[in-house]
Parts: structure tokens; sequence; C-alpha cells
């Protein structure tokens, strides 16, 4: 049971590096997708003492939204904008590797200091938790395309669902189906925005976006 | 108190009722004139009974609001000053249904009269706050409210700019009042005025006196914090210019005066150097504002620089009583603050009047520019009747109300002179120099205000075309005047409302030095009674000598000359030029002169202006220099969201560990 936990939380790990390391918008939609998976069964597994009815629907709903939906609209937003690889990215590739080393670093060494009650056996939940977080933002403050920024924000969101799931354990239905039901809409609306912002620039890249500075 | 409070729901009811009602602005017009109307009426009856000595009432509305209680009182010195707030509200939201409806259809007159609910409510509420909080919460209401009121004429450029300066200046005087409130509620552990009083060690209170000054003064108008004035009641409607100046300018010097009770309970306040402080601003204030005055050719702004000079009269007056005190001579304090509360009351009088009387003249004839008018006299009987009343009630002359304010404190910095020793007496002597200077300026520029708008031959079109203005507006102005002379004939009898009001500042122990100016006051008022029913009878002698004689009615000015022209008339710049020029060094006028330099005059003219001393070499330097350093931190702006994201991601990151 320890084991299959701990090989997910390696698993959300090495989904981070992959991201971080990929430039086929595609391929990062892909491997969110399959992060949104993990943390269902991560969610199952963590509950499984005390499996019942909400908890099973709590991550399948979950799955559902992150693994199915969220990507479809993502790549379908792609498609429309054309995008297919992020050219040029403030920070590069080899660059946010060996950053996202360092952000692990810093996320282990949170993980130990934070005064927080984790089962045992489970200690590594807390830095992957982290470390899924910071691959969300550097996502949104390395790259440039839009989409990918819709991207890390959804790799960021992942990475508060399983700091929650992993600490607080038994959060209240609605507060869960509130997070859910933001993220839901907050691809929906970036979706939108995406698709217009590319109808008027023909591109999306949000630096340029600047010029619209007063 | 329930009362009280239900004055308050209707002035917010009778506000949001003139909101809905905006489509239909006459209905608007009366539904938000309503408020103010039955707020005064609710409102006079227990502030009444309180001054007369009546119990102080006080009550407490469940309120949720951390460190915040709804506790409201009031006791004399609140009914002092929300007598006059509702009273002039009311009279300038009768005023200002037809003041505003030349308005109609061009600008919203429901929100405005929501504004102008709204602000005489918060008016209302500051003066009875007993919580810091509930305080500065009414505080910022009033200046919102009333920043929405001097912009609404929004699509003039200059309005917009006056009303930002306005907020601005505001603000700036809420910044010194928040750690003042601060200071006094971590010495007393609660936010609530009850707890504060001498709760501060002796250097506190001397930080939080000044503090109180800059911030109250900024609102009340002082010099230099003025720089608002000149520039909002120009711009606003002028029923609202006159609850401003009238009223609202007051709320700053009701702030100090509460400030002030908390602190001269300290042990061993207060030291002599606050007293000086109040003296010297309220010299500076007096004298510059009047000569500032003396320098304009705007009436609104006129007036609005006269309000910074009769704030320095309340200022003096409460600096002799703040010098009274600190050298233990209860009748040198009690007739120090009794003039200064008492002129709060007879400012809001008459400087209501003048501005009601100016937006009369503006309505008829629609330009502040004193020199394009004259002659309105004949054309507006009752609008220059009025505003002639105003003007030598603010000039300080008997028999009028000004008088009796100014009065006391004369008598007061007398009292000191001559029987205290040199400490005393040198601050005082000071007090009757400035206040005689401003007195007589005040005379000549209200001279210059009247004679030149009101006498002599209309110098242009529009003034000649004036008409008298409607009942609405023309009543609320007589109903002034009438309090203009009352307040000068029944001194007498405001005597003891002042001293339970004082008292609170002065000690009880002030209520019995202050009778002793019930006598002479009955003097004052007495000769002037004399006087006044003199001048009846001669002017009833005199057109009794008339009748049946053959009076001829001829043109102003056509002594001589052959053919009388406007244009030979004395000009306002003209008038005042002897006195503008003797005090260039203050007033630093700048002129523009064309002159003729041959033998037979040709084409010639001559231009003047005079900004304002302080914006120009206070403000202007520090804002600039504030944004000169300022915009270096707009490198941060980049304008590209990667880099506010990573500003955001630092900051938590930096929160996060900071604390580990």
């Amino acid at each position: 049971m320890e084991n299959l936990v701990e090989a997910i939380l390696v698993g959300l790990l090495i989904s981070d590096m992959t991201v971080l390391a990929s430039s086929r918008v595609a391929g990062c939609i892909r491997v969110t997708a399959m992060q949104g998976l993990l943390l269902g069964v991560l969610t199952l597994l963590l509950q499984a003492e005390a499996m019942s009815l909400r908890v099973v629907l709590m991550a399948g709903i979950g799955m559902l939204l992150k693994g199915g939906v969220f990507p479809y609209l993502l790549a379908r937003a792609g498609k429309e904008a054309g995008v297919q690889r992020e050219v040029e990215p403030f920070v590069g590739y080899i660059g946010s590797v060996l950053l996202a080393v360092a952000m692990l670093v810093v996320a282990v060494w949170l993980g130990t200091r934070l005064p927080l009650q984790v089962h045992a056996g489970q200690t590594l939940v807390v830095p992957a938790a982290f470390m899924t977080m910071f691959t969300g933002l550097f996502l949104i403050v390395a790259r440039r395309k839009a989409l990918t920024q819709v991207v890390g924000f959804l790799v960021f969101e992942n990475g508060i669902y399983a700091f929650g799931v992993a600490t607080v354990g038994e959060v209240p239905a609605l507060v869960e189906l509130g997070v859910l039901l933001d993220a839901f809409v907050a691809v929906f609306v970036m979706g939108i925005a995406i698709y217009h912002i590319n109808r008027e620039f023909d591109h999306i890249d949000t630096d340029q976006l600047s010029s619209l500075k007063g | 108190m329930t009362i009280l409070m239900l004055a308050l729901l209707l002035l917010l009811l009778s506000g949001v009722a003139a909101f809905l009602l905006r489509s239909r602005p006459t209905a608007a017009s009366v539904a938000g004139a309503a408020g103010p109307v039955a707020a005064a009426m609710l409102a006079l009856v227990p502030a009444l009974t309180v001054l007369r000595g009546g119990e102080v009432l006080s009550t407490e509305l469940p309120w949720a609001m951390p460190f915040g209680r709804f506790c409201v009182q009031l006791d004399a010195l609140s009914a002092l000053f929300i007598l006059p707030i509702l009273g002039l509200s009311a009279l300038g939201a009768v005023y200002g249904i037809e003041y505003l409806r030349p308005y109609i259809g061009k600008y919203s007159i429901g929100s405005s009269w929501l504004c102008y609910n709204l602000l005489v409510a918060s008016m209302v509420l500051v003066c009875l706050a007993r919580n810091a909080l509930l305080f500065l919460l009414a505080w910022e209401l009033m200046a919102f409210s009333s920043f929405f009121l001097v912009a609404f004429e929004n699509r003039r450029k200059e309005v917009r700019n006056a009303a930002w300066t306005y907020l601005v200046a505001t603000h700036i005087g809420t910044a010194f009042l928040l750690p003042m409130f601060l200071s006094f509620g971590q010495a007393a552990g609660s936010l609530d005025f009850a707890q504060f009083a001498g709760c501060l060690g002796p250097a506190q209170a001397g930080v939080c006196f000044v503090l109180a000054v800059i911030g109250f003064g900024t609102k009340a108008g002082i010099m230099p914090l003025h720089v608002w004035l000149p520039e909002a009641h120009p711009a606003a409607p002028s029923h609202v210019s006159a609850v401003m100046s009238g009223v609202m300018l007051k709320t700053g010097i009701y702030g100090l005066v509460r400030v002030l009770s908390f602190l001269v309970a300290t042990p061993g306040a207060p030291p002599a150097w606050w007293g000086w402080l109040l003296l010297i601003v309220g010299a500076v204030s007096g004298i510059l504002g009047v000569l500032f005055a003396l320098a304009q050719h705007d009436l609104k702004r006129l007036l609005a620089y006269h309000s910074v000079e009769n704030i320095g009269i309340i200022i003096l007056g409460l600096g002799v009583g703040l010098i009274g005190l600190s050298a233990g001579a209860p009748v040198v304090a009690a007739l120090g603050f009794a003039g200064g509360l008492l002129h709060v009351v007879n400012h809001a009088v008459f400087k209501g009047l003048l501005f009601l009387g100016a937006g009369s003249v503006l309505h008829a004839v629609h330009t502040r520019e004193i020199d394009h008018l004259g002659g309105l006299l004949r054309r507006m009987p009752l609008t220059g009747l009025t505003f002639l009343t105003g003007a030598v009630a603010i000039s300080g002359l008997p028999p009028l109300n000004g008088f009796i304010s100014e009065f006391l404190i004369y008598a007061g910095a007398f009292q000191g002179t001559v029987n205290g020793a040199a400490p005393v007496a040198a601050p005082l002597v000071l007090v009757i120099l400035a206040l005689a200077l401003i007195g007589g300026l005040a005379v000549a520029c209200f001279t210059k205000a009247f004679g030149i708008v009101f006498l002599g031959e209309p110098r242009g079109a529009a003034a000649a075309a004036a008409h008298e203005s409607g009942r609405l507006m023309t009543v609320p102005m007589l109903l002034l005047a009438g309090a203009c002379l009352a307040g000068g004939l029944l001194a007498p009898f405001l005597l003891p409302a002042l001293a339970t009001a004082v008292a609170p500042l002065a000690g009880a122990a002030a209520i019995a030095p202050l009778q002793t100016a019930g006598p002479l006051l009955v003097w004052v008022s007495g000769i002037s009674a004399g006087v006044l029913l003199a001048a009846l009878l001669f002017a009833a002698w005199k057109r009794w000598l008339l009748t049946g004689r053959d009076v001829r009615r001829a043109v102003t000015w056509d002594c001589g000359y052959a053919a009388p022209s406007p244009r030979m008339q004395y000009t306002a710049s003209s008038f005042a030029q002897p006195l503008t020029d003797f005090f260039e060094v203050l007033l630093r006028t700048r002129k523009h002169m064309r002159l003729p330099d041959v033998h037979f005059p040709t084409a010639a003219n001559i231009e003047t202006e005079t900004p304002d001393v302080s914006r120009e070499s206070l403000y202007a330097p520090l804002f600039n220099a504030t944004g000169r350093v300022l915009s270096r931190v707009r490198v941060m702006q980049s304008g590209c969201i990667q880099v506010y994201v990573l500003y955001l991601v630092l900051t938590l990151l930096v929160l996060l560990i900071w604390k580990l």
C-alpha cells in the first residue's frame, strides 16, 4: 500500500519534470491529464481505510474533469489557435529542468520544516505537492503562450489538491466541489479568452500583450 | 437619541428615494430635499434640550465590526455642532431644489441628492460617534460624498481637477488621523472615546496634538494645508459650497476640540506651546486667508479664502483657551473657547448665507467674475440685502452675530493681557493684533465684493439682464440673514448653552467665569439694538421728510460726466490694489501689463492673477518630488503578465519561508 502511494508520488514528480522539459503543447496537456488521473487514484489510496461513496464520487468527478474534460478543452483551444509548440520560452528547457531540481530541494526542505500532521510513511506527499505547485507557477511565469500558462494553472491546482488530500484528509464535499468548479470555470474562461486573443492578434504570446499598457 | 437615529435613517431613505427617482428630476429634488428638512426638524428638540443643560443622551446599536462599536452620544459639544449642520443643510436643500433646476437633463440630479443626504448624515454621525472606528468611517463617508458633490459638473475639466485636489488633500489629512487614533487606542486598550481621556503620557500627548492639528486642520482648511478650499468651493454647486464651507469644515474643528478634550485631561497638560502653536496657525490662516481673498476676482473663490480666514479666527479662539488653561486662568480659557465655538456656529450662518447669495448671483448672471458684475442691488434686491447682511456679519461688525464671537475672543485676550504675567500676555497681544488686522482687511474685502457686485452700473450684458431668484432660493437666504441678526441681538441668552458646551474642555469651573461675560453682552446687544432702532427711525424720518417732494432718480455715477459708461467705474482689482500692493511680499501677485507710453493713450491692458502660495511653493514641489521618486518604481511595471505572477510567487514564498 505504502509502496503504491510512493510510486504514485514519484510519478507525480516525474510528470512535473516532463511538463517542464517538454516543448510540445499537446504533450504537456497529456501529461497534465495523467497527473489528474494519478491524483484521483492517490485520493482513493489515502482514504482506503475510510472508503465511502462520497470519496469515490469525489475521486471519480476529479478524474473525469482533470483527466478528460480539461485536456479535451485545452487541446481543442490549441488546435483552433494553431499552437503546437512553445517557441522561445523565457527560460529554456535545460534551464527549466535545472531550476526544477532547485525547486525540488526547496520543496523537500519546506516539507521537513512545515509543522504538519502526516501519516507515517507518507512523508513524500508534502514535498511532491509543493513541487507540483512550484512547477505550475513556474510554467505561468516562464512560458510565453497563453495555452501553456493555462496548463501551468492546472498543474498548480493539482498541487493544491494533492496537498489538501495529504494533510487535511476529510475535506468537506462542498469545499472540494467548489475547488473543482473554480478550476472548471477558470479553464473554460481561459479557453474562450485564448480563442479571442488569437483571433484579435493572430498569436497568443502573452508577453506581447504589454503593448496594450497605457 | 432614538429621534436622532430616526433623523439619520430619514436622511438615508430620502437620499435613496431621490436616487431611485433620478429619471424624474423634479420629483427627485423634492424627495432629496425632504430628508434634510425633516431631519433638522426632528433633531432640533433633543439638541436644544441637551444644550440647555439637559441630560446627555447616548445609545449603542449592534454592529459586527472588529474593534468597532456603534456607540453614539449627544452631549452639549456635539449638539452645538449638529444644530448648524442640520439647520444649514436643510436650508441649503430647499435652496438646491431651485438652484439645480437649470442642470436638469445635463447632469444627474438624483445622484447629487443621494450624495447630499449622505454628506449630511455622515457629518451628523461624525459629531455623534464615540468610537474611533465609527468616527473614521463616518469621516471617510463624508469625504467621499462631498467629493462626488464637488464633481457634480463632471464634464468640465476644471471641476474634475478641483474634485481630485480635494480628494487627495482630505486623504492626506486622514493619513495623520490614523496614527493619532491608533496611539490613543493602544494607550487606552480600546477604541472607545470613553477610555481616551487622559490615557496618554505627556510626550505622546504632544505628538498626538500635532497630528490632530495637521489632520483635522487639513479638513478645516488652515494655512498652509488649505489648498483644496479655493479649488473645491467654486467648483461645487452653490448650496453644496454653502454646506461644505459653512459646516463641513467645522467637523475638522469638532474633531480638534474633541481630541483636545481627551488631551487636556493628561496630567500637566496643556503645555504652553500647544496654545502658541494654535495661535500661530490661527493668525497665519486668518491674515493670509483674508489677504488672498482680497486679491481674488472670482466671487466664490473669494468666499472660500474667507473660510480660511474664519477658521483662523476660530483656531485663535481655541488658542486663547489653551493659553488660559496652561496659565491657570479660567476666565481667559472659558472666554477663548466660548468665542471660538460660538464663531463656529456664526460662521456657519453667515458663510452659508454668503455662498447662497453668491449662488443666487451665479444663477442669474452665469459668471463668478466680480469684474463682469455690478448694479445688481436694483435688479436682485433680496439677494443684495441678504448678501450685505452676511458681509457685515463676516466682517465682525456690530450688531450682527460675527461681532459677538470675535468680541468674546477679544474679551478673553484682553482679560489675560491686563491681568496675566508676561508669558500669558505676550501671546494674547498677538491675538489682539491679528484679530484687529483680520477685521480691518475683511471689511475692505467685503466692501470690494459687495460694492463691485451690487453697486454701480452693470459691467456686462449678463449683469444688466439679471433678475431676482425665486422664493425657494430667497427664503433660505432671508432666514439666514434673520439668524445673523438674532445671533447679534440675543447673544446674552446664548451664554448658558455655550457654557455647557465649553465644560468638557475648560472644566466645569469654566461655567462661572463665563457668566461674568453676561452683563457685558447685555450691553453690547442693548447698544446694538438701540443703534438699529435709531437707524430705522432715521430712515422713517427721511421718508417722511421726502413725502410730497419732487424726488428724481438718475443713473448711478452720473455726477458731472457727460456720457457715463460702466467702464469708468472702479474694478475689483483697482479697488483692492493699494492693499494688495502693500502686502505684495506675501501675495506675490503676478501682473501682466501693457501700459500706454505715448502722450495720446492707445490700447492698454493689465491682467493680474494671484496663485495660491502654498499650492505653488509647498504642495507642487512636494508632489513633483514624490512623483519623480515614485516614477522609478514604475520600472517594476513592465506590463508583462509573467513578471507580475513572478512578483506574486516570490512574495508568497518569502512570506512562507520567513516564518519557518
